[in-house]
């Protein structure tokens, strides 16, 4: 059998896409469905004096339009039920607003009528005064009173372990940075988008245009509505990217829900780009005050960091990981004896923050690798001879962070050897001639540098997920998965888990995804988990079924079956291949209920299995930039960017490279050009594409990628690791070095995004 | 609200006689009364370019045109780029070299690049990178989409 796994196969997705055949969820109709429209707050910070309803009404074709009033059975949008902690809950966020607004785009009131274009002149006549309040726009501004008795400050979290105030009293060195990472978001092509739709026959209620997590989100919103477990489906079409943001619940998919519901019809909202860009989750934006301790031969004694984490305006579905997670690897592959962090979750009068690609790791690698940076020039060593001397080396893995905290999780790394990646990247890269053609080219007067950031990930969180497979008597395979695709390509990775495991062509199966009426239970797509949950399951379940075919094949052809092989469907003996065999779907034909040829056997070639762990995967990476700067119009050009991965073990390398490249870019418009800036009185500045400036094929440089693997994980039998996040998560960092190098002066980059503007500011300062 | 106008949108050379009022957009007039859901909409402010069709033979962006100005015209969309079974070359070349990921900004690039190239079939790598930078795409990092447009081009010159 010639092996499929770890081949860069074409993927099963294209067709429908590139014939315009997809279904995204502006895609689905329903016959009779209202559209939804939203009244959304115009203040940052306001309370609700009154709002009417009376014109918008009287509009031919509007069909209702609520206010909190209406749907006053249902609580805030809830966390995830892990996420639970008591104190937080205040800071939920209503499915409307009832009585104050906290960000520009609150909803107030939902408009629902025959026709979007309707509904958007009947959001335009719903009149709503307001009497504005004083704002909180930075996390730096004093705290504030969010509700009586409850501040703006909803939660003070720490990770410590070792001795920090030993570290710094022995030091031979200190260095102390003031940095801050910008507010960005995933901003995916295809805005968020709910159509609920009530069966009366069934009493089932569904949700269509759900993404990334559907079993986790079945349990919130039948917990929020009110309904029972086996009263909700949620359903995923195409989905037009994830990068964390889609997919979670936001009180759009409450109202559809229970407007079907109420109103006996379908009901679609389809969010528009200006909603999007001030509605849907953002992140990033945190003020760290971190610093570090060296000895006299360069190696760290200890990390200290106190950050301001800028939650927005309300504690959305994540409830506060994001700041837990800018702690818990902020170490990553270095030797960090101490280390002591502090995170100050603040509520702002700005739109709520939550998971973007490498959460908490975008932010903690741009303050850790600065941290490198500034004490390699501060000892006078080189930034990649600093970093070398502190990386875990191989003999030290595996590695375990145990924090003092009892809640922070310990980081068990399981495999890797940083060592090997660094030199490979540098032989990659050609350091030894680049670097003195780079001083070169500085000292004839170009400002051009390189950075390099080393990062750390982890994936494959469990603690289970489940499969099952059923072989048809044609021979073709369905695979359902409680997995979830936003695009990265899962139907054709698990199908060439499965494909490799059972012995058929991949292209024979359909692999399911994102239904919760067809499993009971699912992972989804988040926080890289899925290839490794996911696939593994796919793994056990392939495995199971083979197993099985072989059992039955084994009495047809008289041959022991651990003498048989399966080969692109087939099932033939080991050491005669041209000698009696019988397919899957003959096997399968035996097996239906009704066959006589079918014993004792339970009916269908299917299966059902779990993959559980307790481990969690380390995959690691190496970003490294080249960039030249133009000191007159401020513009820093990407030369080179190069990315070093070692992904355990590859499942398709075509679209891990896929992966890494796109990730990169988007941590490059999070480097050099996205932010979402707020006026004082909390107005966002970025609600349109001419604001929000998101790469294009012009700023995109060619990234050039090398994967590696060096180091499979030893926790699970595919030995794979993950990739969502490799590309995005060191590209702060790696571009902030290269710009410090590029116009010769260590740490002056402070702030992210590097703008044009502030890196005229930066020239202007050094001048 | 009601200035309602009868036209005939012709799409991928089959007519469409509909009424559309004079405010609907052509990108949701495909999509919604022509069920043309391919062409997709992005970002209604015409930066993002996932919704862009031919029209004329010319890549537009269907959410800043109305559909009561494109009657008559011929308008090209995704959904009329394969000749039955037979895919286009770009088509093709897309899947060649993974240049989508989640599929939603493609039609808008696939029709870009077929506008780009029936206009300029020698355009330099340049001139091609330019023309592309006008729509957007959050997945891929374009560098495939590039190498899949530029393969695309030669073949396309071969078989001309």
């Amino acid at each position: 059998m010639e092996t499929v796994l770890g081949q860069s196969v074409q993927r099963l997705e294209d067709p429908p896409l590139i014939t315009g055949r997809g279904r995204f969820a502006a895609d689905i109709n329903f016959p009779h469905q209202l559209h939804m429209r939203m009244v959304r707050s115009i203040h940052a910070h306001a309370e609700i004096k009154s709002v009417d309803i009376a014109q918008a009404l009287a509009l031919p074709g509007v069909y209702a339009v609520w206010t909190a009033d209406d749907i006053s059975h249902i609580g805030p949008v809830d966390f995830r039920a892990d996420r639970a902690a008591e104190d937080i809950k205040p800071y939920r966020q209503p499915v409307l607003a009832k009585g104050r607004v906290r960000y520009v785009g609150d909803p107030v009131a939902a408009v629902f009528a025959d026709d979007p274009y309707l509904a958007e002149d009947a959001a335009d006549l719903v009149a709503v005064t307001y009497m504005e309040l004083p704002v909180i726009v930075t996390v730096d501004d004093p705290i504030g009173e969010f509700s009586p008795g409850i501040d703006t400050e909803a939660a003070i979290l720490t990770h410590s372990y070792g001795n920090i105030d030993d570290a710094f009293s022995r030091a031979h060195a200190v260095v102390e940075l003031d940095l801050f990472t910008g507010r960005h978001a995933g901003v995916p092509l295809e805005t968020r988008g709910a159509i609920g739709r009530y069966d009366a026959a069934k009493d089932i209620l569904e949700l269509h245009g759900a993404a990334k997590v559907l079993h986790r989100n079945k349990e919130t919103l039948t917990r929020m509505l009110g309904r029972k477990q086996s009263g909700l489906h949620l359903h995923e079409s195409h989905v037009g990217g994830g990068f964390g943001i889609r997919g979670e619940v936001y009180p759009e998919d409450v109202l559809v829900l229970a407007a079907a519901e109420r109103f006996g019809r379908p009901v679609k909202w389809i969010e528009d780009r200006h909603e999007h860009l001030m509605c849907a989750n953002q992140g990033r934006e945190q003020h760290h005050r971190a610093r570090i301790a060296v000895d006299a031969e360069s190696h760290i004694l200890g990390i200290e960091d106190t950050f301001h984490h800028d939650q927005g305006a309300y504690i959305r579905t994540h409830g506060v990981v994001v700041p837990n997670l800018t702690m818990c690897l902020f170490t990553a592959v270095y030797r960090v004896p101490a280390y002591h962090a502090r995170a100050h979750v603040r509520l702002t009068n700005k739109t709520p923050c939550a998971t973007y690609r490498a959460p908490g790791r975008y932010e903690a690698s741009f303050v850790r690798e600065r941290l490198m940076d500034a004490a390699a020039a501060k000892l006078g060593i080189s930034p990649i001879e600093f970093r070398r001397r502190n990386l875990i080396t191989k003999d030290e893995i595996p590695y375990t962070i145990t924090y003092n905290e009892p809640e922070a999780k310990k980081a068990e790394i399981d495999s890797g050897d940083y060592h090997l990646l660094l030199d490979k990247a540098l032989s990659y890269i050609g350091w030894d001639t680049l670097s003195p053609e780079l001083a070169q080219r500085r000292a004839d007067g170009e400002l051009v540098g390189a950075g390099i950031g080393i990062f750390l990930e982890e994936g494959g969180l469990g603690p289970s997920d489940g499969a099952k497979i059923a072989v048809d008597i044609d021979g073709d395979v369905e695979v359902i998965t409680g997995g979830a695709s936003v695009g990265q390509g899962f139907e054709t990775s698990m199908a060439q888990i499965c494909a490799e495991a059972l012995g058929v062509d991949y292209k024979r199966i359909r692999v399911i995804h994102g239904q919760t009426d067809r499993i009971a239970y699912g992972i989804g797509a988040h926080a890289q988990r899925t290839t490794v949950m996911t696939g593994n399951a796919v793994n056990a379940t392939a495995l199971a079924v083979r197993k099985k075919a072989l059992e039955v094949a084994a009495g047809v052809l008289q041959t022991a079956a651990d003498d048989l092989v399966i080969t692109d469907g087939t099932i033939i003996r080991r050491d005669d291949t041209a000698g009696p065999s019988i397919t899957l779907g003959e096997i399968a034909a035996m097996l239906v209920p009704a066959s006589k040829s079918r014993g004792t056997h339970v009916p269908g070639l299917a299966a059902e299995e779990f993959f559980d762990t307790t481990e969690t995967v380390f995959p690691y990476g190496i970003h490294f930039a080249v960039v030249c700067v133009d000191s007159g119009t401020g513009h820093v050009k990407v030369e080179r960017f190069v990315i070093a991965y070692d992904i355990g073990r590859a499942v398709n390398p075509k679209l891990v490279e896929g992966q890494l490249v796109g990730g990169c870019l988007q941590g490059l418009g999070g480097a050099l050009y996205e932010e979402f800036i707020y006026d004082q009185r909390g107005q966002p500045l970025a609600v349109t594409f001419a604001d929000y400036l998101m790469p294009t094929v012009r700023e995109a440089p060619d990234v050039e990628v090398l994967i590696t693997e060096d180091a499979p994980s030893p926790h699970n039998p595919l030995g794979i690791k993950s990739a969502g996040e490799g590309g995005i998560n060191a590209v702060g960092a790696a571009i902030a070095g290269a710009i410090d190098n590029a116009i010769g002066r260590p740490g002056a980059v402070t702030r992210l995004p590097v703008t044009p503007q502030r890196m005229k500011d930066l020239l202007r300062a050094g001048a | 609200m009601t200035d309602t106008h009868d036209i005939t949108l012709s799409i991928n050379d089959h007519d469409y006689t509909i009424t559309v009022d004079a405010r609907h957009t052509l990108a949701d007039t495909i999509r919604d009364q022509c069920g043309q859901t391919g062409t997709h909409v992005g970002c209604e402010h015409g930066v993002c370019g996932a919704c862009t069709v031919l029209l004329d033979g010319q890549p537009v962006r269907s959410c800043l045109i109305f559909a009561v100005q494109c009657g008559g015209k011929p308008i090209r969309t995704v959904e009329g780029l394969a000749k039955g079974d037979e895919l286009h070359p770009l088509q093709k070349s897309f899947m060649k070299y993974h240049a989508l990921q989640c599929g939603f900004c493609t039609p808008g690039f696939l029709m870009l690049a077929v506008g780009i190239l029936e206009n300029e079939p020698d355009i330099s790598d340049s001139d091609l990178r330019e023309a592309l930078s006008s729509n957007l795409c959050r997945c891929t990092g374009y560098a495939n989409i590039v190498k899949a447009v530029r393969a695309a081009a030669e073949e396309l010159k071969a078989g001309s």
